[in-house]
């Protein structure tokens, strides 16, 4: 593999960057493989890397049915963060930022980790209380957590609505110094490239329509290009993991919903930080090309259209006109939507399954972005080791049976309105 | 922007109606043994399906009835709406 560097860049610049290496091959699918990962999405292209650089496992497909990165990875509004109160979530994405902040480095990528730290707004005294509880037990499971008042934030984000006729004052917020960014297309492309080289096969364009279960235990999957023998599949598909388990006979507690995000047109810089409004469900950071990129809450019904309705955009926008009142002249450049995997307790599921060699990497709600590199980590563990990682031990899918449930939020089971 | 055809006040915009979620989901009978199997699957075991789907509508800013829709999770079209009683 070609080493991208200063030096790599003058000398293709001599020919005209004509002659590049290839990034990754688009791989045909062989007879038999040690893994299969379905999913070429940013968790399936992480897990492959992993898989190869962690536990030496290089005989991996990764089966994509449309092409890699095109799914959530590339939808999403780019956030990284572990501003979580419970220990499972807290320590899991903690470790997931230590991977991100080297990730440049180690994919020798550059994805663009941007940490300009991200801030929830409170708007309320109560909601301060929830704040300074959240953020204890962050540093207690040594995150940084930072509470800011009034004032400070009136230096930092000025364009937030601090008038007297607000409303929803802000009274202060919470803010994780290391949350930020990072270019989401890369992130994609960086593992795809380092698993490419280590052997993976990317195989785009192959969508699994079965699996080949024998006596418990998996023996291959069959795909629109052929069949494939395996003795280990993991399922990294998002949205579409009810599909693939209806396949496998198993009913999951997921609720597939459609997520819209969207960009405004660009402007000159005047948002530093990631801001997410408290009184509502709304988030904002500006892209550097200078778009303001925005998001908040589902369209609120089952969903797997990737694409969304207006009043849902209208809804969650008007939230943000409410924080940023100079965001209502902007025009909007983009809307999208994606598919999440709902769970119903808000966290996520890596776990084996009941079927021998069968792994599941679902559940991730709002969340997935931030989440790549650390679910990648652990999910190439408990596949190359059978069992789980201490990190991902809490999610499990029997939790839902055995009341062990990680509601960070609190919600219940209607999915939607998380 | 979907149009929902409440069975109580005609059809209405989306934003009129909030959402109750899956309608084939079925409380275990209390009066035989239930096992923790059945309440789980209950409360937390969806089939979610891509395609026609039956769920619960509330017309909330509206007539505050509970129905049934039966939409297309793909395409969001809406095949039929019932009230509560009826076979949808």
């Amino acid at each position: 593999m070609q080493r991208y560097s200063i030096f790599s860049l003058i000398k293709n610049a001599f020919s005209n960057h004509q002659n590049w290496e290839v990034a990754w091959k688009d791989s045909e699918p062989k007879k038999k493989y040690d893994v299969v990962i379905v999913g070429g999405g940013g968790h399936g292209l992480a897990t492959a890397y992993y898989l190869a650089k962690e536990h030496k496992i290089t005989n991996v497909a990764i089966l994509e049915k449309g092409w890699i990165g095109g799914g959530n990875v590339g939808r999403n509004t780019t956030i990284l963060r572990s501003n979580y109160m419970w220990d499972p979530n807290g320590l899991f994405y903690e470790y997931g930022m230590k991977l991100w902040e080297n990730l440049s480095q180690e994919l020798n990528y550059n994805v663009m980790y941007s940490p300009r730290g991200i801030i929830n707004l409170a708007h309320s005294d109560a909601q301060l209380n929830v704040y300074s509880r959240r953020g204890n037990s962050m540093r207690l499971n040594g995150i940084d957590a930072v509470m800011l008042g009034r004032d400070e934030l009136k230096k930092m984000i000025p364009f937030a609505d601090f008038s007297p006729s607000a409303r929803f004052p802000i009274f202060g917020g919470l803010m994780q110094p290391r949350g930020g960014t990072a270019r989401h297309d890369a992130v994609a492309w960086g593992y795809a490239r380092q698993a490419d080289s280590m052997g993976v096969d990317i195989i785009q364009h192959c969508e699994v329509t079965g699996f080949d279960v024998q006596n418990g235990k998996i023996q291959g999957v069959q795909t629109s290009r052929g069949n494939i023998k395996t003795k280990k599949v993991g399922l990294c598909v998002a949205g579409s993991t009810s599909l693939l388990a209806e396949k496998l006979n198993m009913k999951l507690p997921i609720e597939s919903h459609v997520l819209q995000a969207c960009v405004s047109e660009p402007v000159k810089p005047f948002l530093d930080h990631v801001v997410t409004f408290g009184a509502g469900h709304f988030y904002c950071s500006q892209s550097d090309k200078g778009e303001m990129v925005m998001g908040g809450d589902l369209d609120g019904y089952n969903s797997y259209a990737q694409r969304g309705n207006l009043p849902a955009l209208q809804h969650v926008l008007s939230e943000g006109v409410a924080m940023f009142p100079n965001l209502s002249r902007l025009k909007m450049l983009r809307t999208w939507g994606g598919i999440m995997d709902m769970s119903m307790d808000g966290s996520p599921i890596i776990d084996k399954t009941h079927i021998d060699g069968v792994y599941l990497n679902c559940g991730w709600c709002y969340g997935g972005f931030k989440a790549t590199p650390v679910s990648g980590w652990t999910f190439a563990y408990t596949i190359a080791q059978d069992q789980a990682h201490e990190l991902n031990s809490k999610y499990k899918l029997n939790r839902f049976n055995t009341g062990h449930l990680i509601d960070e939020k609190g919600v219940g089971t209607k999915t939607w309105i998380g | 922007m979907l149009e929902i055809k409440c069975p109580y006040c005609g059809k209405r915009s989306q934003n009129e109606f909030s959402y109750g979620g899956d309608a084939s989901v079925k409380r275990p009978q209390l009066e035989k043994e239930i096992s923790d199997k059945e309440w789980d699957g209950f409360v937390y075991f969806r089939s979610n399906p891509r395609g026609k789907h039956s769920e619960l509508w509330h017309h909330v800013a509206g007539c505050r009835q509970w129905f049934q829709v039966s939409r297309n999770t793909l395409t969001h079209e809406i095949f039929k709406t019932a009230k509560i009683n009826e076979k949808l």
